[in-house]
């Protein structure tokens, strides 16, 4: 096995391609990262940031190069529960008829039996996972009845319980309120120093400048990649964002 | 007076209790009933509507071929029911129309293709049994077949019923941890046209769809917990049944027109004055303003 070379990345995707019936997402996008490290994935709508999570996440099959994850194979990454995957509030129907507690339980199913019944150990960490998110007075309210921000939480919530070490979090900022957006910074940190790997996209600019060593500059192939300080130039944004300024992209909002 | 009407009730709960075929009817479509309306949670979650509609009509040809060949009829229909989907699947990756035209295109076809079978191999087959559903005139080897799938169904459901579940919900998710999203989709389908097919005998393949989805989104319209909604999601499915019989058996109706009717009716009363959901909010009304 090539287990030297790749066991030091957590996730070292080389070369990859994604296309859905021919029409092509991603191109020779490469992406190595290690433990405790933060990095953040920046793009325009339709670059691929969701393609490039699905593509390590094993939801979608890349049609070319290769992905490792702790110099395994995805298959093998998802029967360890290695990765977690945070929606966009977005991508869930909110409308679903299940609470905190079910979602967060949902983050111990690849663990358990072919019943999926919980078992102490699972409704332990279940518990810890909703006290850290601090949702702990949410545990039977429907998700329909949360706000965006405690939605969010509980989404992080999952991947926290489900004890994975890579967390790929699809624009964990938007819409959420100013306390949620406190807690998972602080989180953020939390996981850094527990060496676990985080893979995020965000539109906020100030984002990356707060929490991200390195970042992923994406529009369909990689424009840029590197430490935040040396890649994260107008220049490289301007180019990532099809020539527009990133002043005239982010500026009102952030 | 008072003591009439509550005899009247009485004699019209076991009147018709009287009759073999009643009792075999109330029975198996209760069974028929608690089978869709535990499938009709998922799909209603799911959004398979149009899909539910689109397996249970291309059921057609497989029912009239099996009947032909001397096959149980649950055989051909299944064969049918997964190969209408996998053809959908088909044209629509292949072809630029659109995934709602294809599912239209591709029921009506396969419905088009048994009523035209079934005027070509006349002999035995009864085309409005098929359509609307004879609950009454049941055979003994159908109410076999009948409790063999539904046992099948019920017993898949349970043992994926979480899982199932996680897929309607969050497809990425269940991948990423490890769970077969491939099967579950298979085995989703797979309880779909098996449900269609004992559906039909109660309802008939025009109205089977809403055995598979009305009880599931009268459900969804009174409880925000998945488990509950199952449970009322099948009760509110048993329940429709036996009003449709007995209404049917008194009124001389159209039964499976009549099963169908009370779980609209069913539904109807939920979307008005379901507790949060509904229009008129029941809980308001009783707690006053707030």
């Amino acid at each position: 096995m090539e287990t030297t070379n790749y066991q030091k990345f957590r996730i070292d995707a080389e070369n990859i391609c994604v296309d859905y019936n021919g029409k092509v997402a991603l191109y020779d996008a490469n992406l190595r990262l290690k433990p405790g490290q933060i990095c953040g994935l920046v793009g325009m709508n339709g670059s691929g940031k969701t393609t490039f999570f699905n593509a390590l996440t094993g939801f979608v099959n890349i049609s070319k190069g290769k992905i490792r994850i702790n110099g395994e194979s995805v298959r093998s990454a998802q029967k360890d529960q290695t990765i977690a995957y945070v929606p966009q509030n977005e991508g869930i129907d909110s409308q679903f008829p299940v609470n905190v507690w079910d979602v967060v339980m949902m983050g111990r199913y690849g663990s358990m039996n072919i019943f999926r019944c919980p078992r102490e150990s699972d409704s332990q960490a279940v518990k810890d996972a909703i006290e850290r998110v601090d949702l702990t007075d949410h545990l039977s309210t429907p998700i329909g009845n949360l706000s965006g921000g405690q939605r969010k939480r509980a989404f992080l919530a999952r991947a926290i319980a489900q004890r994975a070490s890579i967390l790929l979090l699809d624009e964990p900022f938007s819409g959420v309120d100013i306390r949620t957006e406190k807690l998972i910074s602080e989180l953020f940190i939390q996981f850094k120093n527990e060496g676990k790997t985080i893979l995020l996209s965000t539109h906020d600019m100030i984002h990356v400048r707060e929490f991200c060593d390195l970042v992923l500059l994406i529009n369909k192939t990689v424009v840029a990649y590197g430490e935040t300080s040396e890649v994260f130039t107008p220049e490289n944004i301007t180019t990532t964002f099809g020539g527009i300024s990133p002043d005239f992209l982010f500026g009102p909002e952030s | 007076m008072e003591l009439c009407s509550f005899l009247t009730l009485d004699s019209f709960i076991t009147d018709p209790l009287t009759h073999d075929f009643m009792r075999k009817a109330l029975l198996m479509s209760s069974l028929v009933a608690a089978v869709c309306g535990f499938l009709s949670s998922y799909l209603t979650l799911k959004g398979w509507a149009l899909m539910g509609d689109a397996v249970s009509h291309s059921v057609m040809p497989g029912v009239v071929v099996a009947y032909a060949l001397g096959l149980p009829f649950s055989l051909g229909a299944f064969f049918f029911g997964v190969g209408s989907v996998a053809l959908i699947g088909l044209i629509k990756q292949k072809s630029r129309v659109k995934e709602d035209t294809v599912i239209g295109l591709v029921f009506t076809g396969f419905f088009a293709l048994g009523i035209v079978l079934v005027s070509k191999i006349k002999s035995n087959i009864d085309l409005h049994s098929i359509l609307f559903g004879s609950p009454l005139g049941i055979s003994l080897s159908d109410v076999k077949q009948t409790i063999l799938i539904s046992l099948l169904v019920v017993i898949l459901l349970l043992i994926y019923r979480k899982d199932l579940m996680l897929y309607c919900f969050d497809p990425r998710h269940a991948k990423t941890v490890g769970i077969n999203v491939f099967f579950l989709h298979y085995l989703l389908l797979t309880c779909l046209s098996l449900a269609a097919v004992v559906g039909l005998q109660s309802v008939g393949i025009i109205l089977v769809v809403a055995m598979l989805i009305t009880p599931g989104a009268t459900a969804y319209l009174l409880t925000d917990k998945f488990d509950n909604m199952t449970v009322i999601s099948v009760f509110s499915a048993i329940i429709s049944s036996l009003i449709g019989i007995y209404v049917s058996f008194w009124f001389d109706l159209e039964t499976g027109g009549s099963i169908v009717l009370a779980q609209t009716f069913i539904f109807l009363f939920a979307f008005l004055f379901a507790p949060r959901y509904g229009i008129f909010k029941l809980k308001k009304l009783f707690t006053g303003n707030k």
